[in-house]
């Protein structure tokens, strides 16, 4: 039921064009400021990006996690919910998978995978949907706790491979230098695709997930609900629709898309977890989910994008001593020029008198009926 | 666009909804800035860009819905923007005796130290007006002021109204209520598509006269129909307690039956435990105690979905908030409460083939004025959202339709189809629990009508009994 | 009875309870200026931030403490700035514009910390000096807790108060609380929302800005990237905790650095073995819980969080 209009074309392409032309922009100004070449910096990090040997590749496997994540932000966005707890639901997602990975042993691979998978989701699932909970019957504003969940999350992971009080910790495996989970088991490793590089399986399973993501929002009753209770929980309900189920639900697959993306790094590329937390993949969702204009085709080019800048940064302050911190700056201005004339231009198209408007996230204290 | 006020004069704008005449007084008051024309008051043109220049000129605006601050006092909401202080720290005692002067010159009993959320309709109306007074309005513009109020405050508006008057003030009283007008204006200045299309007084015309100039063409006043012949009971209401948002008891034990081939109207100002009933009725407010009943079975403990599946029917009071989704399509607004359903659903896969040929079914019968049924429904006016609604639950053929508000903000021609389309409804064996603040639309449509007062209902009468001023009293809980 | 309690040193429980407060209240008396007029300032954890790194790095070129906190409270009002243009003017949803302040100051920090401090060799300025107030550090048990401490300690709590007085006696007050529960009327009784929701971002960023001055000029002395720690985000719970008052921000803070730090004391009081990490995970629990729990009672300004279009 999409109208193919002059209009939209304008606001879902050109205005994610010219936010990500001005990102890099204020990016220069950033990189002029410490004192290097603009020209010269992003140069090394396109190289570093797409040109170097096997970079394009790396540039793929740093892909896959943020296509993941930011499907599970983007579904969130279109329900009314902020999920900034994807970085938890990483983790945990993470560590409930990597459990079963080196659990089970000799299995085929097309057993092994998929019981590694499912069990990343599901501990993803269940961490998104306690915020789920707790927005649906208390009100509790899911943006607070999720963040909450998410320091609580890396400390369990910590308590869980460092162990406490000179206990070692549960899951860590013995007779190692840094604390770490042990290896999962063969049978339970992606298999590298592109012979010579770290590209493993986990790619496939980002691309098919996109289409996945977009029927069930576009063409499901559950995708359906999803959204009527991202317009308006007023009217929802009144159609008789659970809005506490559909937020509890519709977390929970946002979540276990984040754990997917958590289980899929584990099984492609490490192959068992460490304690240090690399943050940081949470935030970068959000950025491409707007990016995306939270429709899950825009995630695959906004997603690669991120992908492109993560791997490029390294090779960037390698080559001209810009740190690669720089990328977040590149990254939040970015996402102020989409989130800003994207939203403005969208209230306008709708209403003439917007005493309300249509959010991101909703804000009201819903009472709870069931 | 012609317009013209004297001063000591009571001057009614009349029209229908959506007539401009909000919008004229909007950028009277300079909320609204015009595209062309110019402003005089007093004999000088002047230009007024906020309500700034509005007030400094003497020009008060009281909104049909009040612009007041709940969790503050009487006295905060009104000194505001204009404070009684010194040196930035607020002066609550000089504001007080200040509001108790205004109040007791102009006969608006308030207490000033009283939180405006705790207060009733009718005396935050009066609030309302003390703050346009405060500011040294000598031009006041009232804006469907009796939508929320009982008979008998009403009069007690036109009381103050002509006290006002009586002192040189100007009023300018918008509404589209005929027997108002004709009672309280001494000009009348009618409405139509955003034009005058007349201007007169009440000696010079008759409810009918103005009835057509604000329509276009003679209106029937009262919807024509034969005599009810009513079947089983379909829903019924025992003993029923709710409570509204701040935990207050709405719903007071109530009672109440709908039979199959009737209209039992609900009659009841504003605030007195409509929304509340309905909600329970429906399955979005859970009732503390007492039982709905359909067809004898009960579904007090039934969530909304089961509800709607057994065939109740809504229209809701808020179609905005819970009547349509704006920005999804209308072939989806059509099939809303059914989306889960087959033919619209298979598998979860949802079917659209099925769901807009279904919606351009509804659309045809309704005669619901759109461009395609994928447009998004916000693109609708207000009168075909409503049609929207009353399409979407009678295509459901529910067993009983509880219609709340029903024609509310809806322009005359769709008022007209609804109302008839109710009675068609009704003929064919459907039960409608109609709950309207409106008399007229009660008087004129209901089989049988109950008065809701402070969450009781005070009588149940036959149409035939029912007398306006009779029932007006009841609404305002005097004697039965 | 009396050992258990030398054991548990109340006073200086007490006295840690203030000062680990100290950054919580500041944010969260900042947040509520905000939330008053009607913005949410999820912002509050990139400010304290950015406000702790630029602190820092001015008394560390300056070799200046007071310049150093004067910055600090200045680079908080610019942010918190960007924070108003975007969720005010441009009508951003303010989650969102919080969330991208937050990235920003995750990333500012950490580049020009790499890029200049990382590896700087010559020492910071130390950290600010403690005052004892004469006569008033003398009365017991209140003297060591309230009147013998730092600078921005004492700005806490005589700001407790100042904010209280501004929000509920002066005019200023009024107007913030009007345009943070109907700013239609608000705007209607002849009163500019923007001006007024821009000066109440401000000024919590200049809150915000002061209390991430703790961490880095108050408390270590020195600038760690992520030194704050979420406490901008539990400040968020605090206020609410509070339910939008000066008085119960405070006390809520101190139940949060209370729990924090009585969970340690009797850990090695009753020789309980608890995991580190889950001592560590009591204030962000207790934040869920008192989020989860206050919300249903707790009634924020009816129009926060909505963006208003002026007519």
């Amino acid at each position: 039921m999409r109208r193919f209009r002059a209009g939209w074309l304008v606001s879902s392409l050109l205005v994610p064009l010219a936010s990500v032309v001005a990102g890099f922009l204020v990016g220069a100004l950033a990189i002029v400021a410490a004192g290097a070449d603009p020209l010269q910096a992003y140069g090394a990090l396109f190289a570093g990006a797409f040109t170097n040997r096997n970079a394009f590749a790396e540039t793929l496997v740093s892909t896959v996690p943020y296509v993941l994540l930011g499907l599970g932000l983007a579904l969130g966005f279109r329900a009314g919910l902020f999920n900034i707890g994807a970085e938890g639901q990483f983790y945990i997602g993470a560590l409930t998978g990597v459990f079963v990975g080196y659990s089970i042993h000799g299995l085929p691979l097309l057993i092994e995978i998929p019981a590694a998978l499912l069990a990343g989701m599901a501990g993803g699932f269940a961490w998104a949907a306690i915020a789920g909970f707790l927005k649906a019957w208390t009100g509790a504003h899911e943006v607070i706790t999720s963040i909450m969940l998410n320091y609580v999350a890396f400390l369990v992971a910590n308590y869980l491979i460092d162990g406490a009080n000179g206990k070692p910790g549960v899951m860590v495996a013995p007779n190692v230098s840094t604390p770490r989970t042990p290896d999962v088991d063969p049978g339970a490793m992606l298999p590298i695709i592109v012979p010579g590089s770290r590209l493993h399986l986990g790619l496939l399973l980002a691309l098919i997930a996109v289409p996945l993501v977009w029927f069930l929002i576009e063409r499901t009753t559950v995708g359906f609900r999803l959204r009527a209770v991202g317009f308006n929980q007023g009217t929802a309900r009144a159609a008789g629709i659970s809005v506490a189920q559909t937020i509890v639900l519709t977390m929970g697959i946002s979540g276990a898309l984040a754990g997917a993306a958590g289980i899929v790094q584990v099984l492609g590329l490490s192959h068992h977890m460490t304690d240090t937390v690399a943050a940081g993949y949470g935030f970068d969702a959000i950025a491409i989910a707007l990016l995306a204009r939270s429709n899950p085709w825009g995630v695959l080019p906004a997603a690669l994008l991120f992908g492109a800048l993560h791997n490029g940064a390294g090779f960037m302050q390698l080559e001209t001593q810009v740190s690669s911190d720089l990328i977040s700056i590149v990254q939040a201005s970015l996402i102020i020029f989409v989130a800003a004339p994207a939203i403005v231009r969208w209230l306008l198209r709708l209403r003439e008198q917007p005493v309300e408007t249509v959010q991101i996230t909703q804000r009201e204290v819903e009472t709870p009926v069931g | 666009m012609d317009l013209a006020v004297e001063w000591g004069q009571v001057h009614a704008l009349l029209g229908e909804n959506g007539a401009g005449k909000s919008t004229l007084m909007n950028v009277v008051y300079g909320l609204v800035s015009p595209d062309s024309g110019e402003i005089d008051f007093d004999g000088n043109p002047v230009k007024i860009g906020g309500p700034q220049d509005a007030i400094r000129l003497g020009i008060g605006m009281v909104h049909q819905h009040f612009m007041l601050i709940p969790p503050l006092t009487v006295a905060e909401n009104i000194v505001l923007g204009r404070e009684i202080a010194s040196a930035g720290v607020v002066n609550l005692d000089r504001s007080y005796r200040t509001v108790n002067d205004l109040s007791a010159r102009y006969g608006l009993e308030v207490d000033p130290r009283q939180r405006v959320q705790d207060l009733s309709v009718g005396v935050q109306q009066r609030v309302e007006i003390l703050k346009a007074l405060y500011r040294g309005a000598r031009l006041l513009i009232l804006d469907e002021p009796t939508a929320v109020l009982t008979p008998q405050e009403i009069e007690g508006l036109f009381e103050i109204v002509r006290t006002l008057t009586a002192a040189g003030n100007a009023v300018i009283f918008i509404t589209h209520k005929l027997a108002e007008v004709m009672e309280i204006a001494d000009q009348i200045t009618v409405m139509r598509r955003g034009q005058v299309v007349g201007v007169t007084t009440p000696a010079e015309s008759k409810p009918a006269d103005l009835a057509r100039m604000m329509v276009g063409r003679p209106v029937l006043l009262r919807v024509e129909k034969q005599p009810a012949k009513p079947g089983s009971e379909v829903l019924r209401v025992d003993d029923l307690v709710v409570h509204d948002d701040r935990r207050q008891l709405a719903v007071d034990h109530v009672g109440l039956a709908v039979r199959a081939g009737e209209i039992l109207g609900i009659a009841g100002v504003e605030g007195n435990g409509q929304n509340e009933l309905v909600e329970a009725i429906v399955g979005l407010r859970p009732a503390r105690s007492g039982k709905v009943l359909l067809e004898g079975k009960d579904i007090t403990r039934r969530p909304t979905r089961d509800r709607l599946r057994r065939g109740v029917g809504l229209i809701p009071a808020d179609r905005q908030r819970q009547g349509i989704i704006l920005e999804l399509p209308i072939a989806d607004n059509l099939i809303l409460s059914d989306y889960d359903r087959p033919p619209y659903e298979r598998w979860l896969v949802r079917q659209f083939n099925t769901i807009r040929s279904a919606a351009e079914r509804l659309v045809e019968t309704f005669d619901i004025r759109i461009r395609s049924v994928d447009d998004p429904a916000g693109s609708l006016s207000g009168g075909n959202q409503q049609k929207l609604v009353v399409a979407r639950e009678l295509g459901t053929a529910p067993k009983v339709l509880v219609a709340s508000q029903p024609t509310r903000g809806v322009d005359v021609g769709s008022i007209e189809f609804i109302h008839r389309r109710l009675v068609t409804e009704r003929d064919a064996g459907l039960a409608v629990l109609l709950v309207s603040s409106e008399l007229d639309e009660i008087l004129s449509l209901a089989d049988r009508v109950a008065v809701l007062y402070r969450g009781r209902i005070v009588a149940v009468l036959d149409a035939a009994e029912a007398e306006r001023e009779h029932i007006g009293l009841l609404m305002a809980g005097a004697a039965a | 009875m009396t050992a258990f309690l030398q054991q548990l040193d109340p006073v200086s429980l007490v006295s840690i309870m203030l000062i680990t407060a100290t950054p919580l209240v500041l944010a969260a008396l900042g947040g509520m200026m905000c939330e008053r007029s009607g913005v949410v300032n999820i912002a509050l954890e990139g400010i304290m931030l950015t406000g702790a790194f630029i602190g820092y790095f001015v008394a560390f070129l300056t070799q200046n403490l007071w310049l150093g906190l004067l910055a600090a409270i200045v680079s908080g009002m610019l942010i918190a700035t960007l924070h108003a243009v975007l969720s005010v003017s441009f009508l951003v949803d303010q989650i969102v514009s919080g969330t991208v302040i937050n990235i920003l100051a995750v990333g500012v920090t950490g580049v020009f910390y790499r890029t200049y401090l990382e590896t700087a060799t010559t020492a910071g300025p130390g950290t600010l000096p403690h005052w004892n107030l004469p006569l008033l550090s003398s009365i017991p048990v209140l003297g060591p807790i309230l009147f013998q401490n730092q600078l921005v300690t004492y700005a806490m709590l005589v700001l407790i108060f100042v904010v209280h007085f501004v929000l509920f006696n002066t005019v200023w007050g009024l107007r913030t609380r009007a345009c943070g529960e109907n700013p239609r009327a608000a705007e209607t009784a002849g009163i500019n929302v923007y001006f007024v929701r821009y000066v109440n971002v401000i000024a919590s960023g200049a809150l915000a800005g002061l209390g991430g001055a703790y961490f880095s000029l108050q408390q270590i002395g020195t600038f760690l990237p992520n030194m704050t720690g979420g406490r901008g985000f539990i400040a968020l719970a605090a206020m609410i905790f509070g339910k939008w008052t000066p008085g119960g921000a405070f006390l809520a803070s101190l139940l949060f650095t209370g729990s924090d730090q009585l969970g340690s004391r009797l850990q090695s009081v009753f020789q309980v073995h608890v995991p580190l990490q889950f001592l560590g995970m009591l204030p962000y629990v207790l934040t869920i819980v008192v989020v989860a729990g206050a919300m249903g009672r707790a009634i924020a300004p009816a129009a926060v969080g909505r963006p208003y279009k002026k007519t």
